[in-house]
């Protein structure tokens, strides 16, 4: 494969997509947020994991999009699935029934044990930035089996202490899930840009397992916003192959043109 | 029972200041047109109610017409934030908001108890989440034959639910299809119901059983407004506008452009208008 874009031929968050890809396997239920677990349970579905299913919140079940849908709701989602289910079927039988074996979620903020906020920047009552919210994330931190987090490093997104607690990954770490009743696994998989990170078995903190080629741990650590733990034997991440990346990248263009041609300038 | 109404009318009988109201639509099926005809008439101080305040609630917080927003997910979908309901939360502009959050959980749960008629819903949530500890309204119940402590929200029971959907038949029954996300329990929730429909058809014999058909003694009144639900999409009828959805970031982060633009696109603007808005998107659908 060749590429001018990188010296490695593949770039940081090409890395991070495929290594995504990777952890899911042909028989999990996959509840899918949109943004980059979005992009990694696609390629999954197009490489190796070709009967995964993959469930989105607006009840769509199974479902096979030809390009990555914009929201959850997109109309794609439903024509390509298995069955399209009503919301409070979607959270109730199916995340809350336990059918979920990988919930794939990405974060604004994240600390070193899972614990993700995509709520607010600042004081919950007096915020500095007023973001998005939970959405289903809450439950999915809670119900799903067990959860994927993927998002790309930076001092700002990795932080020691989140400003507030949208989903609950292992609190303050150890059994801290098992003492508020909570019975699933939790965060068991964090992929970044530059890393593979683990959770450690018994205090719960992430752990970096593997580094992406040509991926230092200077440059894990500075741009993480707390003291990182490496493995004793620490891996380096297999580098994308050409199946995968040229996957990745068709999927990407296929929907930047679909995106890009449903017309401009009319009235919202 | 059901009278076909033009949008003006129908918004006008239904709604009031002060009024507890959900235009509801999962992504899918967003009834814009009964929003901005809400904002044409000029109504204050609504509690606002839905799942994923989009686009319309951005728009109707920024004409200052929410005293209240109930949500589980206040972003621009697939875009970002809602910089109209940022302005309002993080600086009381254009007037101070009262904010009640929940989980996607917690009001799809709350909707189904409305529907059912229940005062509250129960349900395994909440558990670690902050959101508990700043909305009064996340409680607790044990269950009597476990003993496990699960969430329990008060129902959603709105004044007054507006829905957009694919089609009614002359006598009123309403159908809709594709991703239904919460609108027949937003419908079966509320104490009257608004429809406003792509297009009316003779019968609906030859539907499949299983459909989900709202009956027509369940709603109000049904508008006929093609297009009304740009610029989200109609299944069947024509595709999301995610170019509009992109554009409204812009034009939201500036009050004035904000102002300038609603002026233009919706005060001066009708139900008549949503047709030719959609026209370009219907062969992609």
């Amino acid at each position: 494969m060749s590429d001018n874009r990188t010296p490695l031929g593949f770039t940081p968050n090409e890395m991070m997509t495929i290594a995504a890809s990777r952890a899911l396997k042909n028989d999990d239920v996959c509840f899918v947020g949109i943004g980059a677990p979005s992009a990694a349970c696609n390629v999954a579905r197009l490489t190796h994991a070709p009967d995964i299913t993959l469930i989105y919140e607006s009840g769509t079940i199974g479902t096979a999009p030809d390009v990555l849908p914009l929201s959850i709701g997109d109309g794609e989602l439903c024509e390509t699935a298995v069955t399209t289910v009503a919301v409070p079927e979607m959270f109730r039988y199916w995340l809350q029934g336990g059918r979920i074996s990988i919930g794939f979620l990405g974060a604004a903020q994240l600390d070193k044990f899972g614990n993700i906020n995509t709520t607010v920047i600042g004081d919950y009552f007096h915020p500095k930035t007023r973001l998005p919210g939970g959405g289903g994330a809450p439950e999915i931190a809670t119900s799903s089996q067990q959860v994927y987090i993927t998002m790309a490093q930076s001092k700002r997104g990795m932080v020691e202490k989140i400003d507030f607690f949208t989903s609950f990954g292992h609190g303050e770490g150890g059994d801290h899930r098992k003492r508020l009743g909570i019975d699933t696994a939790g965060p068991t998989l964090l992929i970044t840009d530059l890393a593979v990170w683990k959770p450690d078995p018994v205090s719960k903190e992430f752990t970096v397992v593997s580094l992406h080629p040509g991926v230092t741990r200077q440059q894990v650590q500075e741009t993480c916003g707390w003291v990182v733990k490496f493995a004793e034997v620490l891996d380096e991440t297999p580098a994308p192959s050409e199946l995968e990346l040229k996957t990745l990248r068709d999927l990407q263009a296929r929907t930047k043109a679909a995106h890009e041609g449903t017309g401009k300038g009319k009235a919202a | 029972m059901v009278k076909f109404l033009p949008l003006k009318q129908a918004v006008a009988e239904n709604l009031n200041n002060g009024d507890s109201v959900a235009f509801e639509g999962f992504t899918h099926l967003i009834p814009t047109a009964a929003a901005h005809e809400a904002i044409r008439q000029g109504f204050r101080d609504l509690t606002l109610i839905r799942m994923t305040p989009d686009l319309i609630y951005d728009q109707m917080i920024g004409m200052g017409m929410a005293k209240k927003i109930v949500f589980s997910y206040v972003g621009n979908p697939g875009v970002g934030l809602l910089r109209r309901a940022r302005d309002a939360i993080e600086n009381g502009f254009p007037r101070p908001i009262e904010v009640e959050e929940h989980s996607h959980a917690g009001m799809a749960n709350a909707y189904e108890a409305g529907a059912a008629g229940l005062p509250c819903a129960v349900f395994r949530g909440y558990r670690g989440a902050g959101l508990a500890e700043v909305n009064p309204n996340i409680r607790s119940v044990t269950c009597p034959f476990t003993g496990e402590v699960l969430a329990a929200v008060p129902s959603i029971r709105p004044d007054v639910s507006f829905i957009h959907a694919q089609k009614a038949d002359r006598k009123g029954n309403v159908l809709v299809e594709g991703i239904i996300g919460i609108q027949k329990e937003a419908v079966l929730a509320a104490k009257r119901a608004v429809v406003t429909v792509e297009e009316v058809v003779d019968t609906f014999d030859d539907l499949h059983p299983n459909l989900t058909v709202l009956p027509r003694w369940t709603i109000a009144a049904i508008s006929v407004v093609p297009g009304g639900s740009h610029p989200s999409y109609a299944h069947g009828y024509y595709a999301r506008d995610n170019a509009a959805y992109l554009e409204w970031d812009e034009i939201a982060a500036d009050r004035e452009k904000f102002q300038a633009w609603m002026k233009a696109n919706v005060i001066e603007k009708g139900a008549d208008d949503f047709a030719a808005r959609v026209e370009h998107l219907r062969k992609a659908a």
